[in-house]
């Protein structure tokens, strides 16, 4: 660990702070903004600090099973609560309408739209795990502060991305099927196992045998947990969806 | 229940029938799914997360799985519901689903986990034939019980069709 890693905990843990900040700032001046959204945005943004500023991170350079303990947060359950607290949403109702159009139109642009398909997102995020745990980037994170930032920064956007990729809260222009979105979300899953179970067997330069296989079990059941969640809110909004007209309900 | 009702409920019932039996599939697969892992990973221990001889083509089929059955489970349960919703659920024919995917899954999960892909075994240190003869032969069983209900309830659905 040298000194630049912890000049690198405080680049990365102040946009969370910031974006903390503005979003109670929005959410307090916007009466009628839901409370349990203003609590999920802030336990998101506490598991991403946690995860990247203080003994987490410390720990997590000698200790896989910590490193993977953080990755889940910042990756997984830190983009989930921040999706669930719809900060477009707030950010479109709080700004100025010149600004708000903007950021309207910049969220109808061609490069959200590739971002943001669900399968891209999904080789974003899975993808974004392989190459850092199959190759010597896991290694270099640990010598070069730049990286490391680089990875926490992708780790936590690709998690972001996805999630909202795959359940729709706020706005989102480019729009997919239940169906379609479920089965990218099974494949992304199951790539998340396969990669947790090669780990287990193959651990990435650095990491022993034992801490590879605490720390790969804890990514599989892990991810499976988060996951979960995400489905569950998939699937109710399909229940929500595929409401029966009121006709057919009244004749039922 | 009045006639009206009964004769409304199973025009539903034969109205949702696909949906009433693909959720009650579903469901099977996620519920054997989670008793494997739960008794033979977990209680008994007899499953390994990762055994040496496992083979790549292996671990991808495990990792779809796994997480196949995870999304079965709760989209299942979500079907129940916009069934129960529409008034149609039809609880034979979901069970029939239930036993065929139960059945099909344990049978996958025998011959072609275990048997084919070596994966990992039933239990380790032991003669493993009694214990591959008895889990492929009840999962054959519950294969056949589960067409069979949901072939009745075919049957039953043409019959109230026609009377």
């Amino acid at each position: 660990m040298t000194t630049s890693h912890y000049i690198a905990e405080d680049v990365l843990a102040a946009p969370f702070v910031l974006a903390c900040l503005l979003y109670l700032a929005a959410a307090f001046r916007d009466t009628g903004w839901p409370v349990y959204r203003i609590g999920l945005f802030t336990v998101g943004a506490a598991a991403a600090v946690v995860s990247v500023l203080g003994p987490l991170p410390r720990m997590a350079h000698d200790s896989f099973v910590i490193h993977m303990t953080g990755h889940l947060l910042l990756g997984m359950l830190a983009p989930l609560c921040i999706v669930l607290a719809a900060p477009v949403t707030l950010a479109l109702r709080a700004l100025p309408v010149a600004a708000a159009k903007k950021l309207a139109k910049l969220l109808r642009s061609r490069f959200i739209a590739i971002v943001s398909h669900p399968v891209t997102a999904a080789v974003l995020n899975i993808g974004g795990l392989w190459l850092l745990y199959t190759t010597g980037l896991y290694a270099w994170m640990h010598e070069s502060a730049l990286v490391y930032i680089a990875v926490h920064i992708h780790i936590f956007l690709a998690g972001y991305v996805f999630t909202a990729s795959i359940i729709y809260i706020d706005p989102a222009p480019h729009r997919y099927s239940f169906l379609f979105r479920s089965g990218v979300l099974v494949t992304a899953l199951a790539g998340h196992g396969i990669l947790s179970k090669y780990l287990y067997m193959s651990p990435p330069p650095g990491v022993g045998q034992e801490a590879a296989r605490a720390g790969s079990m804890l990514m599989y059941y892990g991810g499976d947990v988060v996951d979960v969640a995400i489905m569950v809110i998939l699937c109710w909004h399909w229940y929500r969806a595929a409401r029966p007209r009121q006709e057919e309900a009244t004749a039922a | 229940m009045s006639e009206k009702n009964e004769a409304m409920l199973r025009r539903n019932q034969a109205n949702y029938a696909g949906r009433n039996v693909l959720s009650g599939f579903l469901f099977g697969l996620g519920l054997i799914a989670f008793i494997d892992e739960v008794v033979f990973h977990q209680l008994l221990n007899w499953h390994h997360f990762y055994d040496l001889s496992t083979t790549a083509v292996g671990i991808v089929s495990d990792g779809f799985f796994h997480a196949f059955s995870w999304f079965a489970t709760v989209a299942a349960l979500f079907m129940v519901a916009d069934l129960r919703r529409r008034q149609s659920f039809w609880m034979r024919r979901w069970i029939g689903g239930m036993l065929t995917g139960v059945g099909f899954f344990q049978l996958y999960d025998g011959i072609v986990h275990h048997k084919w892909m070596g994966i990992h075994q039933i239990r380790y240190g032991v003669d493993i034939l009694p214990y591959d003869l008895v889990w492929n032969i009840s999962a054959f069983i519950l294969l056949v019980a589960g067409i069979v209900i949901w072939r009745q309830t075919s049957q039953m659905k043409k019959q109230r069709a026609a009377a």
